[in-house]
């Protein structure tokens, strides 16, 4: 009975924005020859490639162990192999808005670290800035090379019911997951490779060449080989892959911690052949950690003086610390004003609209409202010390109550919104999913946007938290060229 | 290259060799209870445990030795270090902090290698492990194989060969060392049949048996003790590892223009091995020739740690 049941029959889009149908059941016109392809496949076929993929992960090794298990079992970041797809015209839109939105925030923390003009024109409540624990007094009157703070992005989108972008999230840290990215695209294109030939999907496989030119971009003009490392904490942390793939994808040096070393003000690596002058390290490790004779006295992670060789201008870091500053979510509210601010455009990509406890007005409409509201602590990512109004208990919402009252600084609120769905595998059958997506964006010489994406899916029916830590996985999303132009 | 990444691969390697060398002399065994094992009381297991060097940590947790103990102490034990599984999972862990630096399908190899015996070690009837010495041995080859064919000649494939020729070196000469004490018990077993068919398993321990047969045509132990001692062209034999050592060695030297000794502490050994002759050997005792021989071995291995895996 289920033989037939694996393809688009049966499937509805529901009261949601659908990335692959339309209202009426009808495939997207731009994802038609996917539909087709996968609706012309046996029940057993699909499978067998949803299968094939997921051994194909599994012997790569793109792995991360499950906590608290002794017998070493390793699990996949699951990946479903129903693509998301996005055709031309939108991605140009939020390619412009991406660009936009960038270049306003390098330039906020840029100010930010000098001028301060953003505040003293009471664009932004300085208390907002200065209570901030990401706000780095250590980076004040820092100029990284280039006048560059944020190399390297990863902003979430979502999808609401209307079927607009909005922006959710801004990551100007160390973003992670544009491996999978390339590693779903590798084992997607062997998936559904007609449909793939046929629709003009853009290439992401360049991603690392533009990477290698963002970082070395940032060293001295004068030196024609920089050398160039990636600093990873190392093969426990859950990123690990990710920072191995990119060192071998760029030729470049996978430092940990214990490999580099300072000596009279420049970062030296610990060679065979003895010390070697590093120029430009792309540091996959949080501001807190990088080093313990300013940031955190116990971190094992860092290099100790760090900090000091950056300032005096003898290595570039990527991304820049102090960052955080632009990312914290009570600053997220105030960027479309930001982009206003030092750009004089209005914003491409909408915010979502956010409320910031710390106001007292805005406050006691959050705490009037919590089963309607998203509250999100500014400070924590990973889906962690959130609050899902519609899915909470009155004792959930009575303790976060109390949270917001004693630290109002530390939260916002936002309305929950529909998040928009995709068709995914479950079980037998194909359901809709809620889906986010990260494009990935460089500041180098110009800003790039790589023209895809890591898609997250809430694999949990109904679910909206899309983060791996709470049972998501990823599709490849799929971004089409124009005519002619791929 | 960094200090770190040539100490994992050198690691990386030795483990690798030394899960093939136990995988080998396990099925070598195994194999030899279908010959003799109707003649004899039973197949000896004690000198696997000697050779493996961990005999101390086998009898404070096993209380008899026999078959079934000694495969699983070597084979899956976790809480033994040199167990097969422990030296696939520290490969695997040395081949993931340089992922970046081998080539993509060697990882692999050693993923999947991994992820076999992890599953063979669940399984609850284990009575049929030939297969799967037989996986280990078909993966490190193709390991070899990959380096061979896809490795850059640079600094990460001398300390690989380096670890693979010194752990090489090592095993052969415990296994002749073990296997010529517990087979040269009585002078009436010497140059029996007996001694034809175990020594003939010495040598398929480590995958000589053909080769020797080219050149000598019959088993006995001085011959099959000079070819696996002094054989310059056998790629297991104890002459051939130290040569290809120092060759790496050399070129490590050259490559990096560090030499704090390792490469002369080399060379001693092989003036060691010139200087002698198989009948001196066993004449003077083959205990103490491996003995001083191993002890050296452990100098290199400290001198290499220190000159180019120890940066201060």
């Amino acid at each position: 009975m289920k033989e037939t049941n694996l393809n688009f029959d049966n499937y509805k889009a529901g009261s949601f924005y659908d990335e692959l149908f339309d209202q009426n059941g009808q495939a997207h016109l731009h994802s038609k020859p996917l539909i087709d392809q996968i609706n012309a496949l046996s029940h057993k076929d699909l499978r067998r490639r949803q299968k094939a993929a997921e051994l194909a992960l599994h012997q790569l090794g793109i792995t991360f162990s499950v906590y608290g298990d002794k017998k070493g079992t390793e699990k996949i970041f699951p990946f479903d192999v129903i693509p998301r797809v996005i055709p031309a015209s939108e991605w140009q839109n939020i390619e412009n808005g991406l660009k936009q939105r960038i270049e306003a925030l390098n330039l906020f923390v840029d100010d930010i670290y000098h001028d301060k003009k953003i505040l003293k024109d009471k664009i932004i409540p300085q208390d907002l800035i200065l209570s901030s624990k990401c706000y780095l007094k250590e980076c004040e009157g820092l100029n990284p090379p280039r006048k560059i703070w944020i190399h390297i992005t990863g902003t979430d989108l979502v999808r609401d019911v209307d079927g607009v972008f909005y922006v959710l999230e801004d990551n100007l840290r160390c973003p992670s997951g544009v491996s999978y990215v390339l590693e779903n695209r590798a084992i997607q294109k062997r998936t559904f490779p007609q449909a793939f030939a046929t629709m003009n999907v853009r290439r992401v496989a360049d991603y690392p060449d533009h990477l290698y030119d963002t970082l070395k971009y940032l060293a001295p003009d004068h030196i024609e080989k920089p050398k160039i490392v990636i600093l990873t904490p190392g093969i426990y942390n859950s990123a690990y892959f990710e920072h191995a793939y990119l060192a071998q994808q760029m030729g470049i040096t996978l430092a940990q911690g214990s490999d580099l070393v300072v000596e009279n003000d420049e970062l030296m690596l610990r060679t065979t052949k003895g010390f070697e002058k590093v120029d430009v390290v792309y540091r996959r490790i949080d501001d807190d950690f990088l080093d313990p004779s300013v940031f955190r006295e116990d971190s094992l992670l860092g290099v100790k003086g760090i900090m000091n060789a950056y300032r005096k201008g003898n290595l570039a870091l990527a991304n820049a610390p102090g960052n955080g500053i632009a990312d914290d979510k009570a600053v997220y509210a105030y960027v479309p004003e930001i982009i206003k601010y030092y750009l004089g455009e209005e914003p491409i990509l909408p915010n979502v609209h956010t409320y910031i406890c710390e106001d007292k007005k805005q406050r006691d409409y959050v705490l009037d409202n919590l089963e309607k509201l998203v509250v999100k602590a500014v400070n924590q990512s990973g889906g962690y010390g959130m609050l899902i109004g519609p899915k909470s208990t009155r004792s959930e919402r009575e303790s976060f109550a109390e949270k917001i009252k004693a630290n109002p600084r530390d939260y916002i609120a936002q309305p929950t919104l529909s998040l928009s769905r995709c068709p995914t595998i479950i079980g037998d059958d194909i359901e809709g999913r809620h889906v986010d997506v990260r494009p990935y964006i460089l500041y180098g010489k110009s800003i790039f946007v790589l023209p895809g994406g890591l898609t997250r899916v809430a694999l949990v029916k109904g679910s909206l938290v899309v983060n791996s830590s709470q049972g998501g996985g990823s599709k490849d999303t799929w971004v089409l060229g124009s005519e002619g132009n791929s | 290259m960094l200090s770190r990444v040539a100490n994992s691969i050198y690691w990386m390697s030795r483990y690798l060799e030394r899960a093939d060398s136990i995988a080998r002399f396990i099925d070598v065994n195994l194999k030899l209870i279908l010959d003799i094992a109707l003649d004899r009381e039973n197949v000896q297991w004690q000198p696997l445990v000697l050779a493996s060097g961990d005999e101390a940590d086998f009898f404070k947790r096993y209380k008899t030795l026999d078959q079934k103990r000694v495969v699983h102490f070597l084979t899956f034990d976790n809480l033994n270090p040199n167990s097969i599984l422990s030296c696939i999972l520290n490969a695997r862990e040395n081949a993931r902090t340089v992922r970046e630096i081998i080539p993509t399908e060697l990882w692999e190899t050693i993923n999947e290698l991994y992820h076999f015996i992890q599953k063979y070690s669940k399984k609850r009837q284990k009575d049929n492990l030939l297969p799967l010495y037989a996986q280990i041995k078909a993966s490190n080859n193709v390991a070899c194989g990959l380096v061979a064919n896809a490795m850059l000649r640079d600094q990460a494939l001398h300390f690989l060969r380096l670890g693979q020729m010194i752990e090489r070196a090592d095993k052969t000469a415990r296994l002749l060392d073990v296997k010529y004490f517990h087979l040269l018990p009585s002078p009436e077993y010497v140059d029996s049949p007996y001694d034809a068919v175990e020594w003939g398993a010495v040598l398929r321990s480590v995958s000589a048996f053909q080769m020797y047969r080219k050149k000598y045509h019959q088993v006995n132990y001085r011959d099959v003790s000079e070819f696996l001692i002094f054989d310059p062209f056998f790629p297991r034999s104890i002459n051939y590892c130290v040569n290809q050592a120092l060759s790496s060695l050399g070129a490590i030297t050259d490559m990096t223009k560090v030499d704090m000794g390792a490469k002369g502490e080399m060379a001693k050994l092989q003036q060691m091995l010139l200087l002698t002759s198989v009948d001196k050997v066993l004449a003077e005792g083959l205990h103490e020739f491996i003995d001083i021989f191993q002890f050296n071995l452990n100098i290199v291995d400290q001198v290499i740690y220190r000159s180019f895996f120890e940066l201060k």
